[in-house]
């Protein structure tokens, strides 16, 4: 499918701010969902997956190819919490503060994490190995205090444990 | 001879993968006989990683808190050396905790790979829907789940044949059968261990519904946050087509019906109906305005049903034995059984299944093993941040959606966090509050302001700068925001403040009249000091704080300026002789 909109400059040349951007790894994926009126999240789920996060430029580029409004693109991006519009870090950390997390003491962990990365919430380590996100309940309550790093649950953490858990993956990163 | 290993999230998490690998070295290893097979979460989060041998005669073995020394005596014990495995065997009592509950909805997790269709039509799986699709009538399937009375395992308990009665009395060709999987509450986990641990009921429970409402095509909507319960559900569904219950002709009659998976984004509001449907759509999920309900305009504009995943796993129970089996169960109002996540203070925190009418002193004490470290008990929060706090003192209130609303909390979909003494219910109210602020969706002004107003009040209160007049402040803003708001986020946000002033108006009141914190959680509010007769001077807190607030020479007692501390809790943490005070 051809894009229909008048700006042929926002879509062609395919030239992202981000030089790490590969559109055609993504060109795809468009196409398939091209004429499904449901499919946004979807896709954005798809770009997210692919390049970490959702650039200005590519949100354009999603808005042109898949003729849907900038403005609403932008509104769901903004609106779920698990778009973001920075890149992160090599491995990003999803803080637990769900109740039971927090009645056992997440809130420690967070300091424990924060002093030992030296960043906010949000913030990519200057080795640019971590970022860590502080989560609504990531279900492993009876594991309080949780986080997840990746696709791995750590549980029963306590400042110490929290970070040896990092230092070993700084030492594996060497 | 076959071992099986518990491998939900949780168990994972806790170590079940690396356990199962180690089973499977150690089986090839000694030429041993004997499958590894993964099941879903038991519930007894607590004790995991947890491994079941089942000898060829049937007899089961439970081993729990399973490592790798734990693995190597277990199998010098199948192979018949002397071992210590004994040890890592499950207690009785806990044994007897699970003997107690009566599963329905957890009926298969835990004792099923929940990766394979056969182990679940093994045990009577898919037979309900068969029986319905081929002996029943759509109006026999509603009159059925009538007569068993179930409501929304959701959390509103409103009745599931009502809606399947709209649904199907909705005219269209073409109507939608919506599971929600959104399962945003923090403290909640029932659902991901359902989907995770047996994926088929839901299925079949969709399949049910949607042979009664005259649906064609299925959705679950699951939370993206849920990677695990995503795939085990994508194998089922997968499995279920190549096994002719899902698809064209179903059971080889003239009924269609398949499911996709829909992943969420991360926004709690979705759980509600119709901001779920604007999700699905690909909107913002934000709520409009009922009516028209989801049974009359809901998936684009089409008629649609939408029941929570631990309503779906109940169908198939109810079906196969009847509504009045299941009637029989529970209280006047609420009937069959309730799964709770377990969580917070407790000693046996994991998933549990109460028959309705259950106190839930008895679910704390007894299947929960009372609270850790026998701490006073304070309250249970029950219903997520919708919720509310129900204190110790009348904590025999029956599990039962009618007299848990009149406490001033709800049912909600079980979440069940334990607090004690240590738990500071000013601070719960300001957590609460601080998630549906974040969540709000922003449409309504009073959920959108007033909860942020209200929060920073709380945030006040908290940080010592509480001042006469702010709990009726609350009181007033609470009532204002509830009737303001259009959706159920915004009409139960205030809900933790309410409750909280109702029971523990004494602990906003030390917060601002006296400026303390009894739980020691507003750090603004505590105090750090030294207790000169237990202090030994062995220097272990001074060196460990990290603002050089305290002095004190080798051998004598140290003290604390509290102009430089920071309230780290460092000190405490490193002392051996209890010697650091927090007032």
């Amino acid at each position: 499918m051809n894009c229909q909109c008048k700006s042929q400059s926002k879509c062609t040349p395919r030239k992202f701010a981000d030089p790490s951007i590969d559109i055609t790894l993504f060109d795809p994926f468009l196409e398939k969902y091209a004429g499904d009126d449901g499919a946004l999240i979807p896709i954005l789920q798809k770009a997210q997956d692919l390049y970490g996060y959702l650039p200005i430029d590519l949100i354009e580029y999603i808005s042109c190819k898949a003729e849907i409004p900038l403005a609403k693109v932008i509104g769901v991006v903004t609106f779920y919490t698990q778009f973001r519009m920075n890149p992160v870090g090599k491995n990003l950390i999803l803080l637990c503060q769900g109740t039971a997390c927090h009645v056992n003491g997440s809130a420690d962990i967070e300091h424990a994490i924060r002093d030992h990365l030296k960043v906010e919430e949000g913030e990519i380590t200057p080795d640019g190995l971590f970022t860590y996100n502080n989560v609504a309940c990531i279900g492993c309550c009876s594991l309080a205090p949780a986080m997840m790093i990746g696709s791995t649950t750590y549980g029963h953490l306590t400042k110490d444990k929290c970070v040896e858990i990092l230092k070993e993956i700084e030492e594996n990163a060497e | 001879m076959k071992i099986t290993v518990g491998k939900g999230s949780c168990g994972i998490a806790a170590g079940a993968g690396e356990i199962s690998a180690q089973f499977e070295e150690n089986i090839k290893a000694n030429n041993i006989n004997c499958d590894i097979v993964t099941t879903g979460c038991i519930g007894m989060c607590y004790i995991e990683p947890i491994a079941n041998v089942i000898d060829d005669n049937g007899k089961c073995t439970t081993y729990v808190n399973v490592g790798t020394n734990a693995v190597n005596e277990i199998v010098k014990s199948i192979q018949g050396l002397e071992n210590h495995a004994s040890k890592y065997e499950i207690l009785q009592e806990d044994l007897d905790v699970l003997a107690t509950q009566p599963r329905i909805a957890l009926a298969n997790c835990g004792i099923i790979n929940p990766e394979h269709i056969d182990e679940y039509v093994a045990r009577d799986g898919y037979k309900a829907a068969e029986k319905c699709i081929k002996s029943l009538t759509p109006e026999e399937v509603i009159e059925e789940m009538k007569i068993s009375g179930i409501g929304g395992r959701g959390g509103a308990g409103f009745p599931t044949w009502f809606k399947w009665n709209a649904a199907r009395a909705s005219e269209g060709d073409k109507k939608y059968m919506i599971c929600n999987a959104d399962e945003g509450d923090p403290g909640a986990f029932m659902d991901r261990a359902i989907i995770e641990g047996d994926p088929h009921a839901v299925i079949e429970g969709m399949l049910i519904g949607a042979y009664a409402i005259g649906s064609d095509e299925g959705i679950v909507y699951v939370r993206a946050e849920y990677p695990l319960a995503i795939i085990r559900l994508e194998k089922a569904l997968e499995q279920a087509r190549e096994n002719g219950m899902l698809g064209k002709n179903i059971f080889g009659s003239d009924y269609s019906f398949d499911i996709r998976i829909k992943a969420g984004a991360g926004a709690f509001v979705c759980g509600e109906e119709t901001a779920l449907i604007a999700s699905l759509e690909g909107e913002r999920g934000m709520p409009r305005l009922k009516p028209p309900f989801p049974a009359q305009k809901g998936f684009w504009q089409k008629p649609s049903n939408i029941n929570n995943v631990e309503t779906y796993a109940n169908v198939p129970w109810i079906i196969r034995n009847g509504g009045e089996a299941f009637s029989n169960m529970g209280t006047e109002n609420s009937k069959g059984t309730k799964v709770f996540a377990l969580t917070g203070k407790i000693n046996k925190g994991g998933l549990v299944e109460i028959p309705m009418g259950e106190s839930i002193h008895n679910v704390v004490f007894g299947v929960g093993g009372g609270i850790k470290n026998d701490v006073p008990f304070k309250a249970v929060q029950m219903g997520g941040p919708s919720g509310g706090c129900i204190p110790a003192e009348i904590a025999d209130t029956m599990i039962d959606y009618k007299t848990l609303a009149e406490t001033g909390a709800i049912m909600g979909s079980g979440g069940m966090v334990v607090m004690d003494e240590t738990t500071c219910m000013v601070d719960i109210a300001r957590f609460f509050l601080d998630f549906t602020r974040k969540e709000s969706c922003g449409k309504c002004t009073h959920c959108r302001v007033g909860n942020l107003r209200l929060l920073e009040i709380l945030e006040r209160i908290c940080a010592g700068d509480g001042r006469d007049g702010d709990i009726e402040l609350l009181s007033e803003l609470a009532e204002q925001v509830k009737e303001g708001s259009l959706c159920q986020l915004g009409q139960t946000a205030p809900n933790p403040v309410q409750t909280t002033i109702r029971y523990f108006r004494h602990e906003y009141e030390d917060h601002i009249y006296n400026k303390k914190c009894t739980a020691h959680q507003c750090k603004a509010l505590i105090t750090y000091s030294v207790d000169a007769e237990k202090c030994i001077g062995c220097t272990l807190c001074k060196r460990a704080c990290p603002n050089d607030a305290i002095a004190g020479d080798v051998k004598k007692p140290h003290t604390i300026d509290i102009e430089k501390c920071i309230k780290c809790h460092k000190c405490v943490d490193v002392c051996k002789f209890n010697a650091v005070i927090v007032d």
